[in-house]
């Protein structure tokens, strides 16, 4: 193909259908654009759907395939209500973490909107998938069809085996853990499907006669005076308490471990995603965006097409004020795709204040600065990085402290040179998993007693748990089968609060 | 390089098993929607499928997630006047998006209920569920009285139109191997091999001699089995037909009402939503159905449903006129072996006193032998009167046909319409 660089082209649709034809001529010069602009993606597999195939993705949190479960149907009857209600429209495009990149069309969309998809999901989530270091680490995007497609399968045996009233129980309680099924330290070793089910099987007596040597040496005595100097077990305290259950829960079937690990597999499989969203969807506006303009440039869109997709554009990255009725947050698309074209700025077109914030990136090529903030960085340190004094002042950020000892609310920071560092350090810090997700950990298991689990929960700055924690430790307490115990510890090692399960009449209240 | 595929076509309903399953779990709730439905909807409407509301709390997902309380940072976009040390009160809802801003949406306990719809046909199911239309059973197995012609096989006799020609000639042949002797085959096969050898070389005196010895031959060995005939009486197959019994899937549903001036309109509003019912019901058990309104006084008129149910007559009560007219009509238009006959009757109970024992004459003897359920159901607050009595006598004598109940509100029709056609499997049940 000639390069075009007149605007003399021909656009390449006029109209707002779409065909199998448009479709392919859209993505061949996306793609090339995006090639030209230096994106690295796998492979795209896009496929047209209806909106009902759309809904059932979406209530099986976006996979095509995943395994049966009462919480998906929820989702879809929720998603499904919505939707025939007109509350809700559609995401425009669901996209896969696989290789090839699957990418869902609606039929329902004009010619326009998938233009638009195209570049969004296909180049801009894709790039971000394969380059994103979180991804590269945590996900093989290879493999996790086939692991889907060994889980559904997995799942349902032990439903035809064991029923499916059993299975659903032990996967509501592995659903109430599912946060706390991930590694957010170790690498896993990726495997193939195939190599997942040639281990499963022994995996299954490996573990089995490891537990023995865990627990054969517990007679309980109660009259043993050792009993109070016992080992800590684990020696360390261990976050991920799904990999825990698994490995060591006494009286779980082989099955049961093996439907822990699915869960725990599938809850990793997303974790890069929770921690990325601001980043991935920045990213992905950003290029759309920017691919698009370029099709315009080049005149193989008409001015009505760029009307339409700035339209659909702008909606997608508005972020509603404070007060206004429709704020739920600040709005991850439009935090990410500001910063992103911020950052194109300051390597564009720097000004004083950049400089001095900037000194690294001012000034330089913005596809190479951009490339490795996304290939390197994750929401929280990429705000912490890349925030810059210009764009707090454009959304007029402001922080306020909410302390629960006093009685009024305190605006501690705003959008003025005293403010910029606090609001960034307190919008990053809003993206730290660590902080959002109350810190729990495996703390102790009573080996030579009872065989009680406790856990513990790190209070950061003083915030206690919710009572639904209650619920949870239901669901723990079925999956270790001995008493469960949660204790709530403040920095300086004091316990404020214990949950038990069953409920303990001596319960330690200490409340601060 | 990327690749398009239309899935459009592929299956759809990816959900339908989770969404079943997330019925299931929520079946009690979604069961106590349906009886509330059941007895607030307007009639024309009943049949509509559902909505069904729990409450979140109850399917909610727990998670460890914080609580309110400790110190926090949040930041807010779109400040207009604040500045930095403003402080002011919080406010009533605790403050915004709560702890993770970005997911915030996901993980909110709001107070809302959960609202879905269920289809008409999910919400018939959970209304129908454990009902069984009585004696359906037995009607079809016994009283059935249209038939189909089926193949069923082979038989050795049978009119000539029904021979089978494949079959008898498989069996004549079968005869007669079965009726040579097996070393004479033999010694056929064996020369007949020998002549084929023979007339494939090339033509000779001598060959010609030979190739006419062996024919002689075989034609001397044969002719112990040319005696058998080729075909004989017994080995003629004919096609069996068998007639089965159809079960009839034809229904007709009487209504009948009084609509004497001791019937309020409230009385009527719950005999219709009873009628309502039992249309629903049949509805989903028959392929067609027929309906015929009957409304009384002191005689008795076959109607159309609007004015059944919507016109305004009052007079006297003489139940006895209503019967004899749905006798009257089944005897006409209905007979038993082609209909499956169901009979409702609504009323208040009242009934002139000297007509009770006619009503229970024409049942016992006119009506309750042809139908395969009569259903009575009494609409009052107040104490029994003579027609009950009277039908007591009826239930003792058909206990497994004929069913009678009493309904005081709206709220009670459902439970009653299930006592009435629950499933038989602990016998008759004591009028209450």
């Amino acid at each position: 193909m000639s390069r075009p660089d007149t605007k003399t082209r021909q656009p390449i649709s006029t109209g707002s259908d779409w065909t199998f034809e448009l479709i392919e001529a859209y993505d061949r010069e996306i793609g090339r654009i995006a090639a030209e602009f230096g994106l690295d993606t796998y492979p795209n597999q896009i496929e047209i759907i209806t909106s009902e195939q759309m809904m059932d993705a979406y209530s099986s949190v976006g996979m095509p395939l995943n395994y049966n479960h009462w919480s998906f149907g929820k989702q879809f009857v929720e998603t499904e209500q919505n939707y025939s209600r007109g509350r809700m429209g559609l995401a425009y495009e669901i996209v896969i973490n696989s290789n090839p990149c699957i990418a869902y069309l609606m039929e329902e969309n004009t010619i326009t909107m998938q233009a638009l998809v195209i570049a969004h999901a296909c180049y801009g989530h894709n790039s971000f998938f394969k380059g994103n270091y979180l991804f590269r680490t945590w996900t093989d995007a290879s493999s996790i069809i086939d692991y889907l497609l060994f889980a559904k399968n997995y799942i349902r045996q032990c439903e035809e085996k064991h029923g499916v009233e059993e299975v659903e129980k032990l996967l509501d309680s592995c659903h109430a853990l599912m946060n706390y099924g991930v590694n957010r330290y170790k690498r896993p070793r990726p495997l193939t499907a195939e190599q997942e089910r040639e281990r499963q099987r022994s995996r299954e007596e490996y573990i089995q006669r490891h537990l023995n040597d865990l627990w054969n040496t517990t007679i309980p005595r109660h009259d043993d005076p050792s009993a109070d100097q016992q080992p800590h077990f684990p020696p360390e305290p261990e976050e991920n308490i799904l990999y825990f259950i698994e490995k060591n829960a006494p009286l779980l079937e082989p099955w049961q471990r093996e439907v822990v690990r699915i869960v725990r597999r599938v809850a990793q499989y997303f974790y890069p995603q929770k921690q990325t969203q601001v980043m991935n969807e920045g990213w992905a506006c950003f290029w759309h965006y920017t691919l698009l303009h370029q099709l315009f440039d080049e005149g193989l869109v008409t001015e009505g097409f760029m009307m339409e997709f700035l339209h659909s554009h702008s909606s997608v990255v508005y972020q509603p004020p404070f007060d206004s009725p429709y704020f739920s947050g600040i709005n991850p698309y439009t935090l990410g795709y500001n910063m992103m074209q911020d950052i194109r700025r300051i390597c564009e077109q720097p000004t004083d204040e950049d400089r001095e914030w900037f000194p690294d990136i001012a000034g330089s090529d913005w596809q190479q600065t951009l490339d490795n903030a996304m290939r390197n960085y994750k929401d929280e340190s990429f705000i912490l990085q890349f925030l810059s004094p210009r764009l707090m002042r454009e959304l007029k950020l402001f922080s306020i402290m909410d302390d629960s000892n006093r009685p009024t609310l305190r605006v501690d920071a705003i959008h003025n040179e005293s403010g910029y560092r606090a609001l960034r350090e307190s919008l990053s810090a809003q993206y730290n998993l660590g902080n959002r997700e109350p810190n729990i950990q495996v703390y102790n298991v009573n080996i030579r007693g009872d065989r009680s689990l406790t856990l513990r929960h790190y209070m950061h700055n003083g915030q206690p748990l919710d009572d639904s924690a209650d619920e949870v430790l239901k669901h723990l307490h079925r999956l270790w089968g001995f008493d469960v115990y949660l204790e709530s510890v403040t920095p300086d090692g004091e316990t404020v609060k214990t949950r038990a399960c069953p409920p303990r009449e001596l319960q330690v209240e200490t409340s601060a | 390089m990327s690749y398009i595929i239309d899935r459009r076509e592929n299956a759809k309903k990816k959900s339908t098993v989770n969404r079943q399953r997330f019925l299931r779990r929520y079946k009690q709730h979604i069961k106590k929607a349906v009886e509330e439905a059941i007895h607030d909807r307007s009639i024309r409407d009943i049949d509509q499928g559902g909505q069904v509301t729990i409450p979140k709390r109850d399917i909610s997902e727990p998670v460890f997630h914080h609580g309110e309380g400790g110190l926090r940072h949040k930041i807010f976009p779109g400040n207009k006047e604040f500045v930095e040390g403003d402080e002011f009160r919080r406010p009533e809802s605790g403050g915004g998006g709560g702890a993770g801003e970005g997911k915030a949406s996901n993980q909110g306990e709001g107070e809302d209920d959960f609202t879905f719809n269920i289809s008409q046909e999910e919400f018939l199911d959970f209304m129908f569920e454990d009902l069984e239309l009585p004696w359906m059973v037995r009607k079809q197995l016994k009283d059935a009285t249209s038939f189909e012609t089926r193949r069923a096989g082979f038989t050795s006799s049978g009119s000539p139109e029904k021979l089978h020609i494949v079959r008898s000639l498989r069996a004549a042949h079968a005869r007669r191997i079965a009726l040579t002797d097996k070393e004479t085959r033999q010694q056929i096969r064996a020369l007949r091999k020998e002549l084929w050898a023979l007339e494939g070389a090339p033509a000779s005196d001598e060959r010609n001699d030979k190739v006419e010895a062996l024919r002689e031959q075989i034609r001397a060995l044969e002719k112990g089995s040319r005696k058998l005939p080729f075909l004989d009486d017994f080995d003629l197959r004919y096609t069996n037909m068998v007639r089965v019994p159809l079960p009839s899937s034809k229904a007709v549903m009487f209504c009948v009402m009084d609509v004497s001036g001791s019937m309020t309109q409230s009385i009527k509003d719950i005999a219709k939503r009873f009628f309502i019912l039992l249309y629903l019901f049949l509805n989903r058990n028959y392929k067609q159905i027929e309906v015929v309104f009957v409304r009384h006084h002191t005689h008795a008129k076959e109607v159309d449903e609007q004015e059944f149910f919507y016109s305004r007559e009052t007079g006297g009560t003489i139940v006895s006129s209503a019967l004899a007219l749905s006798a009257d009509i089944i005897d006409a238009r209905y007979p038993p072996a082609d209909w499956n006959i169901y009979i409702a009757q609504a009323s208040d109970g009242d009934n002139w006193d000297g007509d009770s024992a006619t009503c229970s004459k024409i049942l016992t003897e006119r009506i309750l032998p042809k139908t395969q359920y009569y259903a009575y159901v009494e609409i009052t607050t107040g104490p029994h009167q003579n027609l009950w009595h009277e039908y007591e006598h009826v239930h003792e004598a058909f206990q497994e046909q004929f069913a009678m109940q009493q309904i005081t509100d709206a709220g009670e029709i459902y439970p009653v319409f299930r006592r009435l056609f629950e499933k038989r499997t602990e016998g008759a049940h004591e009028p209450s």
